[in-house]
């Protein structure tokens, strides 16, 4: 009963990029997975990127409204991180026999499927903005990632009044927008 | 210009930014305007994967931030050298007292068996060498478990010091064996089924290893006839001979041949045998294949296999003669000459000689 407690708390401080709780969890089940990787011709590196995938699952499942998670995150956490790992595994044209693992784990394909089409939007606006230049990226990351006022930003980046940097930055939003409707399809 | 303030109207009203008079305005515009309307529906769209976007952004950021602050701690092992060394002197550091008492303890033990082993082991002197080269062995054995196994017939504050065989000369209960098998005040014979009987030391030849006993109790029934002979005459190299005798409480048989006419540094008084014999054979009958007695069985030579040597028969006569001229009690031993085991096989004839052969224990005061 504690632990669950716990573990909810965990997940609401995740779910508000509280560090602590990212820490605690982060300690929680990082080895676990880490072992698992290790065992099945995975690197460190690997392990660490398969977890802050699984992290970023969990993150995005703690944050929607209808969260409720039914086991505990420890399962969670290593059911997706199997997942992934198996498929990239499968990606680089290994393929493993699907053994039968005598952990407990809990059906992840619905979360990953969403979580694959968020990456994948995810994936559109960072070509867009990478294909912007500067100093368009900076300042629309400037506005829109790390939340400064125009004042602010005009000052950072050298403009002489906030009504140029917004004139600026309108014409960088422009082009952004071009760049990512291009290649994301509204309809979908 | 126009774009951008629509631009920013859009952005306020996403944001919640306008007054409720002028969101009023901006709704009737969405609704009148599908232009609009379709740009607001866009933008929400674009803010809000600009928005998932930071966020991801972040919350990755975050966890690497947090990947490193655990491998700091040490909570995370990434394979690193230096955590690596960190662990081997970590065990080290933790087993390093075990480590030190294992080790002398493995230490003290091996001196302690390199010691036992250097006590036991027989140390070489030339002393020694020349006592081997021709030491004998007494064919003796010391009867070490007493108590239960011992019955009745040794006397209560007796002890067993010696058993050897003995086998009967006459059928009245006259037995000889050797002088070194009655080391003791007295003795008991068994038979070959277990059953004890008092015994006399009649006499003891030390000079020709020889002693007679007769068996003196009401158990006792004397035999008629001997099945077998004591032979007077010599006997040819190579002849096949056997012996019975007690090495165990249970009569065993063993066979060899005759390999020097003479014993023990020339010794015309015996024989030597190529036989195997034990402590406890001592005194035992050896046969020919004829079922004759030619020898009493005394010694066997020590570091030396199978050599075994045996009290020539014609010692008995001997020694009954001499002794029949100064004891009257012994005028009654009649030796048997004959032997009735001539042309059975090997099994018969033990069949018939095995009652004949006896263990003898002496006892001396406790």
């Amino acid at each position: 009963m504690k632990q669950e407690i716990n573990e909810q708390l965990s997940l609401r401080g995740l779910a508000n990029n509280d560090s602590k709780a990212i820490d605690t969890i982060y300690k929680d089940n990082f080895n676990m997975v880490q072992v698992f990787i290790l065992n099945n011709n995975g690197s460190y590196d690997d392990a660490r990127d398969i977890f802050q995938e699984a992290m970023i699952t969990l993150y995005e499942k703690a944050k929607s409204e209808s969260f409720v998670l039914t086991c505990q995150i420890k399962t969670y956490v290593y059911s997706v991180c199997r997942r992934l790992w198996l498929k990239r595994l499968q990606q680089m044209g290994r393929f493993v026999a699907q053994t039968e693992s005598m952990e407990e784990t809990v059906p992840v394909e619905e979360d990953l499927e969403i979580h694959e089409k968020r990456n994948a939007d995810f994936a559109i606006m960072e070509r867009a903005l990478g294909s912007l230049g500067e100093p368009c990226k900076s300042l629309l990351e400037s506005y829109y990632i790390h939340k400064k006022g125009m004042t602010e930003i005009s000052a950072e980046f050298g403009y002489t009044n906030a009504d140029n940097a917004k004139n600026q930055k309108y014409k960088c939003l422009m082009r952004l927008k071009k760049l990512f409707f291009a290649q994301y399809n509204i309809g979908d | 210009m126009e774009d951008i303030l629509l631009l920013e109207a859009i952005e306020r009203y996403l944001n919640g930014g306008m007054l409720a008079e002028e969101k009023a305005y901006f709704e009737q515009l969405r609704k009148n305007t599908p232009e609009i309307d379709q740009m607001v529906v866009e933008h929400k769209l674009f803010l809000h994967q600009m928005e998932g976007f930071a966020e991801h952004r972040n919350l990755k950021n975050a966890l690497h931030e947090s990947h490193t602050r655990l491998v700091e701690k040490g909570d995370v092992y990434e394979g690193g050298e230096i955590s690596t060394k960190g662990l081997v002197i970590q065990l080290w550091n933790r087993y390093k007292r075990v480590t030190a008492i294992a080790a002398s303890i493995a230490g003290i033990t091996a001196l302690m068996i390199s010691g036992l082993v250097a006590y036991f082991s027989p140390a070489v002197s030339p002393n020694q060498l020349v006592q081997l080269s021709h030491k004998m062995d007494q064919i003796i054995k010391t009867q070490q478990a007493q108590g239960a196994k011992l019955k009745d017939k040794i006397p209560a504050n007796k002890v067993v010091t010696t058993s050897g065989t003995a086998f009967l000369i006459d059928g009245k209960g006259y037995l000889v064996t050797n002088a070194h098998v009655l080391q003791g005040s007295g003795a008991v014979v068994v038979n070959n089924k277990g059953t004890e009987f008092n015994a006399r030391i009649i006499n003891i030849d030390k000079e020709r290893d020889l002693a007679i006993l007769k068996i003196e109790d009401k158990d006792f029934t004397p035999l008629g006839a001997l099945p077998y002979g004591i032979k007077k005459t010599g006997l040819d190299l190579g002849e096949e001979l056997y012996t019975l005798g007690y090495p165990r409480d249970e009569i065993v048989y063993s066979m060899g041949y005759l390999s020097a006419v003479s014993g023990f540094e020339n010794d015309s008084a015996s024989y030597q045998l190529s036989l195997s014999a034990n402590p406890g054979n001592s005194g035992g009958p050896v046969f020919n294949k004829n079922g004759e007695v030619v020898g009493i069985l005394s010694t066997k030579q020590a570091q030396a296999e199978g050599v075994v040597f045996a009290i020539k028969a014609k010692g008995i006569y001997k020694m009954v003669d001499e002794l029949k001229e100064s004891d009257t009690s012994v005028q009654k031993i009649k030796l048997p000459t004959s032997s009735s085991l001539k042309g059975m096989n090997r099994v018969e004839q033990i069949k018939e000689v095995e009652d004949c052969v006896f263990l003898v224990k002496a006892y001396n005061q406790k």
